[in-house]
């Protein structure tokens, strides 16, 4: 743990652009977070004499068709898409490692079925097999991220079963096998830690695909439900009156693609620094 | 070579059937069996009795399966409940206009990304290289569906050189003009992408040995990329197309709702709302196998790019 803090300050001296990254992301945690306290308005409360305004003082990014203030909006937005960024990038880190982990492990048949699952499961563009999921179980926000959750997932299972395929042929393996450890004990005790931080890198770069994936589907209507605010709902309803008010749909876009590139840079970043193999299997 | 493309095209149909197996996995777990779902809240008892039995949701599941595969294996999606149409011809009237955006964004990424990559990586560290790379960066970054509304908000809106939404008349040449933009949008993520790993492919390659040679032998800078790098560059690249395209037809459901272009897409999301399951579950089938029918493609067209490539 000690030496993985002194490789990060090591990484942060030398990359001032994932240094940056780092900040936006922690910045828009913060936001998130605090956004009941920050948040200048209401974000769902409508106010019908001051509909579409500009951005000005009282507004900083404007209103949109209901007079509903976009800075507020896109502050209680942050909450929705971070937390399906990162608790649907959890749910595929839990169920790949899972699925590859054991199939890797057991080997035979179990890795021959997990990885012809994990095959059928890729050959759905990812954002297809989570429409077709929210389509058949509905959108609600566990749901979103239960569908992004589990369209992600067979890219975790990939990389878990490619790393413990190496790992379970280490002797310290065979040494656990040679003292009576069972095989949930190996695999949880000994291969997942030693495969985990490759994973954890794999996880930071996949928390923008999740974002991008529920912002896409809150685009389409798919995702939470309005009234509540999601960055690619607000996009959708500024569609709406992008003649008269592109503000709207611009800044919540800004936002999307400054929080998709700060973790692209900060994963690419770690992922050099960490593990330049996984370049090829990511 | 002959055995690998029998055995490769061969294992298309267990993934087909895994796809349409995914598929029938999760209507059967979905909340409320499928004769529900179809019929809706406020369905009487008997409809709902009528349809099971029609469906066959009486049977027992393995049985259930058996009669979906085989209606599956024979193209028999059943009937939209929303227009009654048959499933399969809808989704075969609609193909062409995805398959025609998906072709089209392709095309831009490569004829845009390869050079921006070649030429990045020739002018390695120089003012090009920088503003390209940079410009990448935020390309890969940007939601396509917010792409696309921002060209329509530039192209259609304020300069009107496009059409905002639709996709015209197909047998008329006016189609190109409903496809311009979307398919730029569609190919923003694809060109960076591509133009990064040309770069950094490109960099690799005119470090080896043959490059060097063909440089000692006299031959013009030009003449070098063109004809040596070029084919090496080829394979990385038609891998990242070959992976893009899958996400292509993906981001083409999401740039079709934009531009309101009548393509597989559109049908898809047009269904769910419309609650006309039958309809999602063929066009969603459909998307995987068309993704599944590109990586095929994809795979054989290694061997054409690299005869060293001998699949045994």
């Amino acid at each position: 743990m000690r030496e993985l803090g002194r490789i990060l300050r090591r990484m942060f001296r030398r990359n001032k652009l994932a240094l940056a990254s780092l900040f936006v992301i922690l910045a828009l945690i913060a936001t998130a977070l605090l956004a009941p306290w920050i948040a200048p308005y209401d974000p769902n409360q409508p106010d019908m004499g001051d509909t579409l305004s500009l951005p000005s003082i009282r507004h900083l990014l404007g209103t949109d068709q209901l007079g509903r203030d976009i800075l507020s909006r896109i502050i209680w937005g942050a909450r929705i898409s971070l937390q399906v960024g990162i608790i649907a990038v959890g749910i595929a880190f839990v169920l790949g490692t899972i699925i590859g982990m054991f199939g890797a492990y057991w080997g035979k048949w179990s890795d021959e079925v997990s990885m012809r699952v994990v095959d059928i499961m890729l050959s759905f563009p990812m954002i297809l097999l989570a429409i077709c999921l929210i389509a058949f179980f509905g959108s609600s926000l566990s749901n979103v991220m239960i569908a992004v959750g589990i369209s992600l997932s067979p890219r975790f299972a990939r990389i878990a079963r490619g790393l413990t395929l190496t790992v379970k042929e280490q002797v310290y393996i065979e040494s656990a096998k040679a003292l009576g450890a069972g095989s949930l004990r190996i695999c949880f005790c000994h291969v997942l830690p030693n495969i985990f931080s490759p994973l954890l890198v794999t996880a930071t770069l996949y928390i923008s695909t999740a974002i991008l994936i529920e912002s896409s589907l809150s685009y389409l209507g798919l995702g939470v439900q309005p009234p509540d605010p999601t960055w690619g709902s607000i996009i959708n309803e500024g569609r709406e009156v992008l003649r008269i008010a592109p503000w709207i749909s611009t800044f919540a876009g800004l936002v999307i693609m400054v929080t998709i590139l700060s973790f692209n840079i900060l994963g690419d970043t770690l992922r050099d620094f960490l593990d330049p193999r996984l370049r090829r299997q990511i | 070579m002959k055995t690998y493309l029998i055995r490769r095209c061969l294992m298309v149909v267990p993934t087909l059937i895994g796809i349409a197996t995914v598929v029938f996995i999760i209507i059967r777990l979905a909340p409320g069996n499928p004769a529900e779902i179809l019929l809706g809240d406020y369905a009487t008892p008997e409809a709902r009795a009528f349809l099971e039995e029609k469906m066959g949701l009486n049977e027992p599941l393995p049985v259930q399966y058996g009669i979906y595969l085989w209606n599956f294996l024979q193209g028999d999606f059943g009937r939209s409940f929303a227009t009654n149409r048959l499933v399969l011809p809808e989704i075969i009237r609609h193909l062409p206009y995805t398959l025609e955006l998906a072709a089209a964004a392709v095309l831009l990424s490569v004829l845009i990304g390869l050079p921006a990559g070649i030429l990045s990586a020739v002018k390695k560290d120089t003012l090009f290289d920088r503003v390209s790379m940079v410009l990448a960066l935020f390309l890969a970054a940007m939601p396509l569906f917010w792409l696309g509304v921002l060209l329509m908000l530039l192209f259609s809106i304020h300069l009107g050189w496009f059409p905002v939404i639709g996709a015209g008349d197909p047998t008329s040449l006016n189609a190109i003009k409903y496809l311009v933009l979307p398919s730029i949008a569609l190919a923003g993520t694809p060109t960076a992408i591509i133009a990064r790993m040309t770069r950094s492919t490109v960099l690799e390659i005119i470090q080896q040995e043959f490059v060097k040679v063909a440089r000692a032998k006299g031959l013009g800078e030009a003449k070098v990329i063109l004809k040596h790098v070029l084919k090496n560059v080829m394979i990385p690249v038609t891998t990242v197309i070959g992976l893009n395209m899958g996400q292509l037809l993906g981001g083409g459901v999401v740039i079709e709702m934009v531009f309101a272009r009548p393509g597989l897409g559109k049908l898809l999301i047009d269904s769910i709302y419309a609650r006309d399951y039958l309809q999602v579950q063929g066009t969603v089938i459909v998307i995987a196998a068309l993704f599944v029918f590109i990586n095929l493609l994809v795979d054989l067209n290694y061997s054409l790019l690299d005869p060293r490539i001998r699949y045994r």
